[in-house]
């Protein structure tokens, strides 16, 4: 295809290099200041699938460093917001939208459907839990973090390598460490450590040596230097993480996603492209919403409809006041339907809404 | 002989400098460590971890030379 005769003229990748990144699959955790340029990289590449997991939305001190977002993204989901600008670039591959929480309950679901994670992430918390689900599932990670001017990059679980863990045992004490919206960061820092993050993920598909395992980069804008420290693996570590596999599951509710679902305005609903209502109230309750864009399926029904559910558009369900839709979308995540929110205010918010519209 | 040692994010702040040589020459890490709390009392509520020529090393590890890095972890992202 023309659009990766760039990568394919290469003799490291040629078709069979590009097959394999087409084939491939990649959850990015975080849409921000790493996850942003790793995204753009990874799916400019041509990597197959591609899933993208952030509960948060886009705020005005994001644009400086995140740069898949615009002014007209603000106030939208991350995951979302991205999986449109990255459709236009790629087309030709599939992008998974989670507007959710990275949570020990639904992680290794989410997790278990891809090759690689890049962790993009933003705290530490959810950081030890890509690592240890990582390990349970067996996959590696590509790790990018990030202070001020300077960034650390690794890939870890990688074929028997050294973990996270085996770098830093465990989370340092709440004080310790504190995150970029306090302290400040160089927008384009992120941008080159999350390159280099997608730069490890497009290696480790194409089976190429010298994949940053064992050693951790750490790179300092400021003088333009790097540093390589080697972790060797730490064997008691990595033991007790499957040691306590059992209070992790615990934590992991079956097939469930128990996570909050996102909420989503009358004012940003009613702006949204590609949206597609559904009325999860029983037939005859009040306010009646007419909309152009809504379907009706009462909540109790909603799991035997879902097939009806165009899952390429942005669902926002809707009910009375908004607390029966909040279900709504947690059941359709369930169904792996993960582009939802649920309506605050619901119809009672709606219909003035639509009234001053019309006027 | 003197030290040489390297300071990684924050505890370059708590240091007030990246790089620096000490004048004395500790024989263990631990005793490196002890060194620097009492130089720089702060660096004690930080998590850190230390490398002597880019090797991970706990704190019994004898110091025969070579370039000593503190390492903090990072969550920024």
């Amino acid at each position: 295809m023309n659009r990766y005769s760039r990568h394919i003229v290469l003799s490291e990748i040629g078709p069979e290099g590009q097959k394999k990144l087409s084939t491939a699959s990649v959850m990015v955790v975080g849409a921000g200041g790493l996850g942003c340029p790793a995204l753009q990289y990874l799916v400019a590449a041509g990597v197959g699938t591609i899933g993208i997991i952030d509960h948060d939305l886009v705020e005005e001190s994001n644009l400086q460093r995140q740069i898949l977002f615009g002014t007209s993204s603000l106030g939208t989901n991350k995951a979302m917001s991205a999986k449109k600008r990255l459709a236009d670039l790629n087309p030709t591959i599939t992008i998974n939208a989670y507007p959710i929480q990275l949570q020990a309950q639904n992680a290794l679901d989410i997790l278990s459907g891809y090759d690689i994670i890049l962790d993009g992430t933003d705290n530490f918390e959810t950081r030890y839990l890509i690592n240890d689900a990582a390990l349970l599932l067996d996959k590696p990670v590509v790790f990018g973090a990030i202070y001020k001017f300077e960034g650390q990059v690794s890939v870890f679980n990688y074929k028997g390598g050294p973990s996270y863990r085996c770098l830093f045992a465990t989370p340092p004490a709440g004080s310790s460490v504190a995150n970029c919206s306090e302290v400040g960061v160089l927008g384009v820092l992120p941008g080159i450590i999350g390159c280099m993050q997608a730069n490890e993920v497009i290696k480790m598909i194409l089976g190429m040596a010298d994949v940053l395992s064992g050693k951790l980069l750490c790179y300092d804008a400021r003088s333009a230097s790097t540093n390589f420290i080697s972790i060797a693996r730490n064997e008691d570590r990595i033991k007790q993480v499957f040691d306590e596999r059992d209070i992790f599951l615990q934590n992991h509710s079956g097939s469930n996603y128990s996570c909050e679902p996102v909420e989503i305005s009358v004012e940003d609903a009613l702006k949204m492209e590609d949206v597609q209502f559904i009325d999860i109230r029983e037939p005859g309750e009040l306010p009646f919403i007419q909309l152009p864009e809504c379907i009706q399926i009462p909540l109790g029904s909603l799991e035997q409809s879902i097939s009806e559910i165009n899952s390429e558009k942005n669902i926002v369900t809707f009910c009375r006041s908004g607390i029966r839709s909040k279900k709504a979308v947690s059941l359709l995540i369930e169904n792996n339907i993960t582009n939802c929110y649920s309506l605050k205010g619901g119809a009672l918010a709606l219909e003035p809404a639509i009234k001053s519209l019309i006027k | 002989m003197s030290t040489n040692i390297k300071y990684f994010g924050l505890l370059a702040e708590i240091t007030s400098c990246r790089e620096e040589s000490l004048g004395n020459s500790p024989s263990t890490v631990n005793e490196l460590l002890e060194l620097l709390f009492e130089k720089y009392p702060d660096l004690k509520e930080k998590d850190f971890r230390v490398a002597i020529d880019q090797q991970l090393v706990t704190e019994d590890t004898q110091i025969t030379g070579g370039e000593i890095a503190l390492l903090p972890p990072f969550s920024g992202g």
